[in-house]
């Protein structure tokens, strides 16, 4: 590994000034679990590496009912799993925290190193999606906001300008009869990068048989150039009663969108397949939550769930 | 570039060094400081032989830089026996044969301690969850399920 000059910025104003100095001669470090392997293996060999773990607002962790949920780029997972905010009201950013590496990953990786690193198969990228995250910027000109599915315009490449620096993740507060759930297929229990990752998550009105999706937002990792945001196939079932078949006609729109490639973890077609599979269970998944019922994720004691709607 | 100055604790003592930027903790904790019970294996954060614990988080020496453990503690397989001799884990260790070549021993010690501390009466599953960041190729990994458990019956 290449040597370089360490900076440890205790404010965002003196971040942005270290990174906006060295333009892409400079990378952020946070969690390290992408960037360390990075610079070992000279994908990027920054003159300037700029530690952003010792800025407040990197670090926060809070709920509010006016502000949601915010959750600092420098926040590691472990933290983020094992707080009683996001386990009660966002269950689905569990979901994804606990299946990213092991637990030693889990220590230092975070949700905003995740995003920054744009790969097509982050999995909590989908998650932020489909909780409608925005990421907020702090650049040389101020403050900008960005809406995750945005923020990733190809592998390994973000919408973040030289200089700038992904504060934190905003994800509005919860509304009552709202659910979310990823799930992500890996041929094995853990330890492994998603063949395909679905992230959904759904708003019901009504009840009992009447029940109706008021809005649903779905999206996709693996299975494209970026993390998908499946737009249409969440519109489609606005108004939609909650039924198997609805369910169903998403995950046929959600599979529309997918663009695959065929590589070491799976071909197109069996990928664009488990599409379908994934985003009716991660559906299915969704309205039981949103219904308060507990649905255990992949690497949760219960065993795994038997996605059927009853 | 010129090194950087770094204080921090290891196993409880005070210690100061050292390193480049470029440096991994896992780099200077085996090859300046002699603490060459924490290996390297993979050295990409796949298989956590180099485990440690930074103030008392489990994570991948490997993936750490040597300048980011200023002020902090760090705690490696070395730390673990007590001054009246073996933690219960490694006693364990050796009556049920957890290890063969035991090159992903010490990770899989420094792990398991901090699954105990972190929660004492672990079930099976748990114990499986929480070592999945850790590869051993010689034992199947029953052995040393076996042993985290046992020894945590024992009050460990």
């Amino acid at each position: 590994m290449k040597d370089f000059e360490y900076t440890t910025p205790q404010t965002l104003r003196e971040a942005v000034k270290l990174l906006a100095e060295k333009g892409e001669d400079a990378r952020v470090l946070a969690g390290g679990t992408d960037l360390i392997v990075q610079l070992r293996g000279r994908r990027f060999q920054p003159e300037r590496v700029v530690d952003v773990k010792k800025i407040a607002e990197l670090n926060e962790l809070s709920f509010s009912a006016r502000k949601g949920l915010r959750i600092g780029a420098a926040v590691p997972c472990h933290r983020i799993y094992k707080d009683a905010e996001v386990v009660e009201r966002f269950p689905a950013i569990v979901d994804s925290a606990m299946i990213i590496g092991g637990i030693q990953i889990q220590g230092r990786a975070t949700l905003g190193g995740n995003l920054c690193n744009a790969s097509p198969s982050a999995d909590t990228i989908p998650t932020l999606i489909a909780y409608g995250a925005t990421a907020e910027v702090q650049g040389p000109d101020g403050k900008r906001k960005i809406p995750v599915e945005e923020f990733c315009t190809a592998p390994g490449r973000n919408a973040l300008q030289p200089g700038e620096i992904l504060v934190c993740l905003q994800i509005p507060q919860n509304k009552t009869n709202s659910g979310a759930h990823y799930l992500r297929f890996i041929p094995r229990n853990e330890m492994d990068i998603a063949v395909v990752g679905v992230g959904a998550y759904v708003e019901l009105g009504g009840r009992g048989k009447n029940q109706t999706f008021k809005s649903a937002r779905i999206a996709l990792a693996a299975v494209g150039p970026t993390p998908i945001f499946a737009r249409d196939a969440g519109d489609g079932l606005q108004g939609q009663p909650v039924s198997e078949e609805s369910i169903l006609a998403a995950g046929e729109a959600a599979k529309a969108v997918a663009t695959p490639i065929s590589d070491m973890r799976g071909p197109a077609e069996y990928r664009t397949h488990l599409v379908g599979v994934l985003t009716k269970r991660a559906l299915i998944g969704a309205v039981k939550r949103a219904r308060g019922q507990y649905v255990p994720n992949a690497v949760q004691e219960n065993g795994h769930p038997v996605y059927t709607l009853s | 570039m010129s090194k950087i100055h770094v204080s921090c604790t290891i196993n409880g003592d005070p210690q100061e060094f050292l390193c480049e930027a470029r440096q991994s903790l896992l780099e200077v904790l085996r090859e300046d400081l002699g603490f060459t019970g924490t290996k390297e294996g993979c050295n990409d954060g796949n298989c956590g032989a180099c485990s440690v614990t930074l103030d008392g988080v489990l994570v991948d020496s490997c993936l750490v830089l040597a300048v980011e453990a200023e002020g902090k503690q760090i705690v490696t397989v070395e730390g673990i026996a007590g001054a009246d001799g073996l933690h219960p884990l490694q006693s364990k260790f050796l009556e049920h044969a957890s290890l063969q070549c035991g090159i992903c021993t010490p990770g899989f010690l420094v792990a398991s301690k901090a699954l105990l501390d972190a929660k004492p009466n672990p079930t099976e599953h748990e114990v499986r969850h929480w070592l999945a960041g850790n590869l051993c190729r010689c034992t199947g990994y029953d052995k040393i399920v076996r042993a985290v458990l046992d020894a945590a019956d024992q009050g460990s």
